[in-house]
């Protein structure tokens, strides 16, 4: 206790514990009053998935990416008259959309993978159960936390620029100028177009990629 | 007023003192240290923040299985707790709460009377040690005998410097006699006689007989239920009684504006203040090491209380 020789004071030490443990007292204490009290979430909180089923196209990207399995995907085809064709469509119709959340490790690989936005974080977290089974959210169950599903956080300031906003301003520049984002972050835009390249169908579409999602990605989800 | 009233009504004070004081050192500790480290501490029972999670605690006591292990010493292994709280209630019959007869006994011997039953502790602990057949049991109570039988020296030594100026060994004749230049000539006293009081109550961060990261719970490790209460109990009249005693013999006790009408409340403020620090340092201070702990009471304290019982009696002599 007072036996530390390089001290400059003996009992510094102790008083400046006193101090620390007097100054923790005084101040707010950090309790979240947790069931009285709702939880105040960051935006990106993954509490559960939310299933937007009009994107659903089945394509089983996320059931395939899954870590441990936990999404049961089940489909049938059906033949979609459309006026003016000349033959029926075929599109896939979503029998049944399962994820386990007993199994689920929140890993949010399906969210990322799903080409069509058809899934969403929410923050909601309680889903507890008393029976394991009750887990196995159907897709009324997923497609019931779409409301749930909070707005995107606004864009950082100092992040690069979003995909759709360095088109456009590229679009405006007209072909081969130099635009800020272009010279700023050449790699993190796009590759350089060909300096030969006109402008029309040929060098814009690469661009904005898979369509549905340049889209839907950062507009609100309906 | 007859006797037998007298009698009962100051018995039933000491009792009700002895059971409600501890309740609110033991609320404190939760709120206090729960704050101490951020928190909020107990919320929810008797619905304003929690203030009777301690009532809660003690109906759960008793609705526990009171388990006696087979190898125990039975009788001694169920007489412990009470040896452990007993002498506490009898210390508490000699604290002055204020001047005049507030004191529920008035001894001459008063102090000797308080030191010589806060040494029925360690008896106590030896035997819940021994009796319970536990070699954690064991171990914490071997811990806590050489500790209280080390920490006693410098706690009388401490005690008889403050007797010495007083020139008394009756608790009211010390609290008269202070006046408060004593506050700085018997501070070195007041430091020994907290610490090594402390030590005594074996609390953090002395609570290396208990040391329950170590030895599960020491010497209380094989007790349940209502036994186990009673050692909870023990513990915080124990901060209460060394709270109490260095109000009385180092702090001045009922002194302090209007003493002769708020003299007993000046008393229990200042043996909150003095229980807050005990909490303070408990929240505070990791736990010593047992060679830290002897270290501590025999290279430290009890040269500090000879010293100052040089120096009492050289200002005594002088003056």
């Amino acid at each position: 206790m007072t036996d530390d020789g390089e001290r400059s004071t003996p009992g510094q030490g102790l008083i400046n514990g006193l101090a620390v443990t007097l100054k923790t007292m005084v101040g707010r204490s950090t309790t979240q009053q947790y069931p009285d009290v709702e939880p105040d979430l960051p935006p990106r909180s993954r509490g559960v998935i939310a299933l937007l089923e009009e994107n659903c196209t089945v394509c089983m990207l996320c059931a395939r990416e899954c870590p441990d399995w936990c999404i049961y995907i089940d489909s049938h085809k059906e033949e979609v008259v459309v006026p003016g064709a000349a033959r029926p469509r075929q599109r896939n119709q979503l029998d049944r959309f399962d994820i386990d959340f007993s199994l689920c490790m929140y890993c949010g690989i399906c969210i990322e993978v799903c080409p069509f936005d058809a899934l969403y974080w929410t923050p909601e977290f309680e889903y507890s159960e008393l029976d394991v089974l009750d887990l196995l959210h159907d897709k009324n169950r997923l497609g019931a936390w779409m409301p749930t599903v909070p707005p995107p956080p606004a864009h950082d300031v100092l992040g690069e620029p979003s995909k759709e906003e360095a088109t456009a301003a590229r679009k405006a520049a007209g072909p081969g100028a130099a635009t800020p984002a272009k010279t700023a972050r050449p790699a993190a835009v796009r590759p350089a177009p060909s300096p030969t390249a006109t402008p029309g169908p040929g060098s814009d579409a690469p661009a904005p990629g898979p369509g549905p999602d340049a889209g839907a990605a950062p507009g609100a989800p309906e | 007023m007859p006797l037998w009233l007298d009698l009962t009504v100051r018995v039933v004070a000491v009792v009700a003192a002895f059971l409600v004081l501890p309740l609110v050192v033991g609320q404190a500790e939760h709120k206090v240290m729960a704050h101490m480290q951020a928190r909020l501490g107990p919320m929810y029972a008797g619905g304003f923040h929690g203030w009777a999670q301690l009532i809660a605690d003690g109906v759960k006591f008793v609705q526990k299985e009171d388990i006696t292990p087979r190898d125990a010493d039975r009788r001694v292994f169920e007489l412990a707790p009470i040896v452990a709280l007993f002498p506490y209630l009898l210390v508490f019959l000699a604290i002055p709460l204020g001047p005049g007869s507030l004191v529920a006994q008035s001894m001459d011997i008063g102090l000797f009377f308080v030191l010589a039953v806060l040494g029925v502790g360690v008896v106590a602990v030896l035997m819940s040690a021994w009796a319970s057949a536990n070699k954690y049991s064991l171990l914490g109570g071997l811990r806590g005998a050489a500790q209280l039988l080390g920490y006693e020296l410098p706690l009388v030594l401490a005690a008889a410097s403050v007797a010495m100026a007083a020139g008394t060994l009756s608790l009211p004749g010390i609290v008269d006699a202070w006046s408060p230049w004593w506050l700085l000539w018997q501070l070195p006293a007041a430091v020994v006689f907290f610490v090594s009081g402390v030590a005594e109550i074996r609390r953090p961060p002395f609570d290396m007989p208990i040391a329950d990261s170590e030895l599960v719970f020491g010497y209380m490790t094989e007790y349940t239920g209502l036994r186990f209460a009673f050692f909870l109990l023990a513990e915080y009249v124990g901060i209460v009684v060394i709270a109490a005693l260095t109000t009385v013999l180092f702090l001045g006790g009922w002194h302090g504006p209007f003493a002769e009408q708020l003299g007993w409340l000046w008393t229990l403020a200042k043996t909150f203040a003095v229980s807050f620090v005990i909490i303070w340092m408990r929240v505070t201070f990791p736990r010593l090491r047992e060679d830290q702990l002897q270290r501590l009471c025999w290279l430290v304290l009890v040269p500090v209380a000879l010293a100052q019982l040089v120096l009492t009696a050289a200002v005594k002599v002088l003056t």
